[in-house]
């Protein structure tokens, strides 16, 4: 391998993440509570640096440490979304901390961290870097799930992120070995020249391929890979749920499209019926169990898996469209979703972080009976994220699912956006009985001592930029969708 | 035809900004201000009547910018003879809607008058809307703000009403989104409506689209059997959610069938047009059925809606002038006379708290004017001559009879219906000895309430006694779509002359002029 100074500064984002991150950690011990607020700051300063490098990497292809890292613009994109999706989990942990009492620094060294793992992973052009920073992601965020050290929910969900994640790991980890022994390469621009070379049906590129997609299954928390989702998404903080659902599966989206489009595009048809399967019974069970939450954080637990099926079906349709143009529609499709799907739940899931009062736990879906009444302005938004989730237009939702939608018709399966529509309309139930709850319910008697709910400045600016995001993209979608359709094409 | 002032966009956006603009006035200025948006968008939307080229019979007005390149969505507006008279139905009853509205809606009064103003901006984009998208998303940006009118200030079994309303009509156009990428894919890659108007498509694919769009149009017309969240919607909704739902949301079901349905799918539209025939005239004698089993008033108005409604849906499958024309007409009547029926309905249950006809009886003595109109506004919905559903529904069967003339007698048993449980209606309301309870209570209507009544009352009769020149606006736009389901080779001479001799009877009242020019 060769390696040259230069390569360092293609990844600079990722090391003044990491090197954060070790400031944080260090500083912790020797700050007093108080003080601790400035590492929420350093943070958020570090992240504001790195979106500017990496947005000045647009436009350019290089390759680093031999190939193990490509800097492209499709890896810009997703590295962009991740370092803006942090930047909102450090001002939502910020007021969301001090409530839940939670005084601990190397929170943000955790975020940072995990952080720089999935930037590893969207710019990695080979397995063994891409497993590398998927570890990091993942053993960052068991932490960082079990941080309310005094509940056993929480540290039930750390534990149970831990062990299937582990489990996970190693089944992604066999699938790169079969893999490897299939082509004698681990880099992905060789795996894909080594399957072109010789017939798709060799049972050990299958196995291969069977072992990658159920490793990529449980990061991605699809149906039939998705059981510690709900149990991971209620037990951990909600600040960190937010950062899970969001930026965890957006890394995974980002490093498990490169790895079927750039290294494994040879054997589209196989996996292309594969994620088929998942992605309608994704579709399927996400929509319908999420009917019968009564807490909204696996509601939109099973919201979260269900989107990814929506998504999934961008992926589909890539791997069924017969031009290649095509199948670039439906990885931009994907792209876009994914973004779009960041800005509503992560609003989402900071509301449901505003609604955390001194003794209510404003999980349960019934908390929110009345919130038009309570706090007009958090309901309101939480009713445009609702709308979003459901697809509805004018927002961004709606355009995601449009895309996601017009890519699968393209690639002649306009079934299977009927069946996603359909469900799409099972999901509106749900996401319109929780609108029903905060405007056309009266709150309960308001006790004198009963909290009153308040957005702080941090809180305020993380609801202002998912918002924005929603309204805006919905109403103006050009710049994002012509953002995607750029990134996708440096995919090869 | 481009006219240097983007007039529909202005009459799109004014009530949008002007919902924003509620959000931050003083309390006591949220009514008026409503009201003068609305008032504004009427007054601006009165010119479009008259700079309207009559003799045209593309789309006028129009305004076109880029909205997205990849896919080509265009921000692309425009008006014809088809959609003109509805975008100006909709301006002239929003101004009544927030009139209707000033006592009655007493709690969150700021967000009632933003989600009405949102409506009416969204309602006349559907209607103006010339790129398929751009259509659907007004389409769709309707229902949120009617399911938050029905289940906030809806009666007691709104919640259940409203998710009903919401859920049936998301499902209906969900499958019209597939049908419309579907389109793009099969056509000419363009989401041009005007353009998707000229293609040729096959016949298998005309009939998986016809469904599609059928599920979309259908439940919200709302054609038999997919009509029955209507009733709950009407008798839950406030009085102005009764009035825009009756008035102009079910129009979008039936525009949309005379856009889309019939000139872009004129083969599968053929071939369904017994079905469609069938299903209008089981919606019009079922419709008139269960309104006379009513012993709610906004319910039996429902029904006659489902009743009124299938004369539309029967007009536009009869492929000829006079249907199509009575069937626009029709639109337009139904939108003016159950508008009324439903402000009557809103007036009284201010006074009485109370919907059912029983508690409502014996008005003319204590309420004279009130019941004036409210007989004026039942003997239109009968189709009274020389009020304005005489015209509409006589041409609708009149083009029936050249269809099939089983079918036209069928219909006309509609009318037969509609005037037993109409007149039975104003028979126990208007006459009758009003009960001692409500008797304090009623008093006549104040002259808020007149003003949301008269300008109604007088479209009754101006369109009954001089529709030509609705009708002059309307011609060319229906002959084009006419023109797209006669079949390429004009040999059937015979079949298509034979309207123009069928003229209405030249009463002095109705002089319809129904030259079917052949395009």
């Amino acid at each position: 391998m060769t390696f040259s100074p230069g390569d360092l500064l293609l990844v600079l984002p990722e090391l003044l993440v990491v090197a954060a991150a070790c400031v944080v950690l260090a500083l912790d011990p020797v700050l007093t509570p108080p003080q601790r607020d400035g590492l929420a700051w350093l943070s958020l300063g570090t992240l504001a640096v790195c979106m500017g490098i990496i947005a000045s990497q647009m436009g350019q292809r290089a390759e680093a440490f031999g190939g193990l890292v490509v800097i492209d613009d499709y890896g810009c994109f997703w590295r962009l979304l991740l370092c803006f999706v942090a930047g909102l989990t450090v001002l939502l942990s910020y007021s969301y901390l001090k409530e839940e009492r939670l005084h601990i620094g190397e929170y943000y060294g955790f975020v940072l961290l995990s952080l720089s793992g999935m930037m590893v992973m969207v710019a990695a052009a080979d397995l063994l870097t891409i497993y590398l920073g998927t570890e990091l992601m993942s053993l960052s965020l068991y932490v960082m799930a079990g941080l309310k050290r005094a509940e056993s929910r929480s540290l039930e969900a750390s534990a149970k992120y831990f062990v299937l994640g582990a489990f996970s790991s190693g089944i992604l980890l066999y699938g790169i070995s079969l893999l490897y022994g299939a082509t004698g390469s681990t880099r992905l621009p060789a795996i894909a020249s080594a399957i072109a070379n010789q017939s798709p049906d060799n049972p050990l590129l299958l196995a291969a391929t069977i072992f990658i997609a159920a490793g990529f299954g449980f990061k991605l928390a699809v149906v039939p890979f998705h059981m510690w989702t709900p149990d991971v998404y209620q037990g951990a903080p909600t600040s960190v749920t937010a950062y899970m659902a969001v930026a965890s599966k957006a890394a995974s989206f980002g490093a498990f499209l490169r790895v079927f489009i750039e290294g494994l595009g040879g054997l589209k048809t196989d996996w292309s019926l594969i994620f088929l399967l998942l992605c309608i019974a994704t579709l399927v069970l996400g929509n319908v169990v999420a009917l019968v939450q009564t807490n909204i954080k696996r509601m939109l637990a099973y919201s979260s898996i269900a989107h990814a099926g929506y998504a999934l079906i961008g992926v589909v349709a890539a791997g069924r469209s017969t031009e290649s143009l095509g199948g670039v529609n439906g990885i931009a499709s994907v792209l876009l979703y994914i973004a779009f799907y960041a800005f509503m739940t992560f609003g989402a899931f900071a509301v449901v972080a505003m609604l955390r009062k001194g003794v209510v736990e404003g999980e349960e879906i019934e908390d929110f009976t009345g919130l038009a009444k309570r706090h007009p302005l958090g309901a309101f938004l939480m009713l445009i994220f609702m709308v979003s989730l459901a697809g509805i237009p004018p927002t961004a939702g709606f355009i995601g699912k449009f895309y996601v939608f017009m890519a699968a018709v393209e690639a002649g399966l306009p079934w299977l956006a009927v069946i996603a529509l359909i469900f799409a309309v099972v999901s509106a139930y749900y996401y319109l009985r929780l609108i029903m709850l905060m405007y056309m319910r009266e709150p309960g008697e308001l006790t004198p001592d009963s909290p009153r709910l308040v957005m702080s400045p941090s809180l305020s600016i993380v609801l202002a930029c998912a918002t924005a995001g929603v309204v805006i993209f919905g109403l103006y979608p050009r710049p994002l969708v012509s953002l995607a359709a750029q990134a996708v094409l440096a995919l090869k | 035809m481009t006219h240097s002032f983007p007039w529909l966009t202005v009459l799109i956006f004014l009530p949008l900004a002007g919902a924003i603009v509620l959000c931050f006035v003083k309390d006591a200025a949220v009514r008026p201000i409503a009201l003068g948006i609305a008032v504004a968008d009427l007054l601006i939307s009165l010119p479009l009547w008259w700079l309207f080229d009559a003799s045209l019979s593309g789309m006028q007005f129009t305004e076109q910018a880029v909205w997205i390149p990849s896919p080509p969505i265009h921000y692309s507006l425009g008006l014809d003879g088809i959609s003109l008279p509805l975008v100006i139905m909709t301006t002239v009853l929003m101004p009544l809607c927030v009139l209707i509205s000033w006592h009655s809606i007493a709690t969150r009064v700021r967000g009632f008058m933003a989600l009405l103003l949102i409506m009416e901006g969204a309602m006349i984009g559907v209607f103006a809307a010339l790129d398929f998208v751009l259509f659907y998303i007004f389409w769709e940006a309707m229902l949120i703000p009617m399911y938050l009118v029905i289940g906030i200030w809806g009666g007691p079994n709104r919640l259940y009403a409203t998710v009903k309303f919401f859920l049936y009509t998301l499902a209906g156009s969900v499958l019209l989104l597939v049908a419309i990428l579907a389109l793009y894919f099969q056509g000419d890659h363009t989401f041009d409506i005007p353009l998707l108007s000229q293609g040729t498509y096959s016949t298998s694919l005309q009939m998986w689209l016809f469904l599609a769009f059928f599920a979309a149009f259908a439940v919200k017309v709302p054609m038999f059997p997919f009509h029955t969240w209507l009733p709950d919607a009407h008798v839950e909704a406030p009085t102005a959610g009764s009035v825009i739902l009756a008035s102009v949301l079910l129009k979008m079901g039936t525009y949309g069938f005379l856009r889309f349905s019939l000139p872009i799918l004129p083969d599968a539209s053929k071939m369904f047009a017994p079905l469609m025939v069938g299903l209008s005239i089981v919606a019009i004698i079922y419709g008139a059925y269960m309104a006379l089993a009513q012993s709610d008033l906004k319910k039996l108005i429902a029904y006659s809606s489902v009743s009124h409604m299938g004369f539309v849906t029967l007009g536009l499958f009869t492929f000829n002038i006079q249907g199509i024309e009575g069937a626009l007409m029709q639109m337009v009547n139904h939108g003016i006379t159950t508008g009324g029926l439903f402000l009557c309905v809103g007036v009284i249950y201010e006074r009485t708290h109370s919907r059912q006809i029983a508690d409502n009886i014996g008005l003319t003595k204590p309420m004279p004017r009130y019941a004036t109109v409210l007989v004026i506004f039942a003997l239109s919905s009968i189709a009274l001559p020389g009020t304005n559903s005489f015209v509409g529904e006589f041409m609708v069967l009149a083009g029936t009879f050249l269809w099939s003339k089983l079918a036209a007698t069928l219909a006309s048993l509609g009318i037969i219906l509609a005037a037993a449980y109409m007149l039975w209606m104003v028979q126990r309301v208007a006459f009758g000895v009003p009960s001692p309870t409500f008797l304090p209570t009623l008093r006549d209507v104040s002259p808020r309430e007149m003003a949301t009544l008269i300008p109604l009352v007088v479209l009754v009769f101006w369109i009954g006694i001089f529709p030509n020149p609705l009708l002059t606006r309307m011609h060319p736009s229906v002959n084009h779509v006419i023109a797209r389901t006669l079949p390429p080779v004009p040999a059937q001479a015979t079949a298509l002359t034979e309207p123009d001799m069928l003229t209405l009877p030249s009463t002095d009242e109705s002089p319809v002029p129904l030259e079917a020019s052949r395009p």
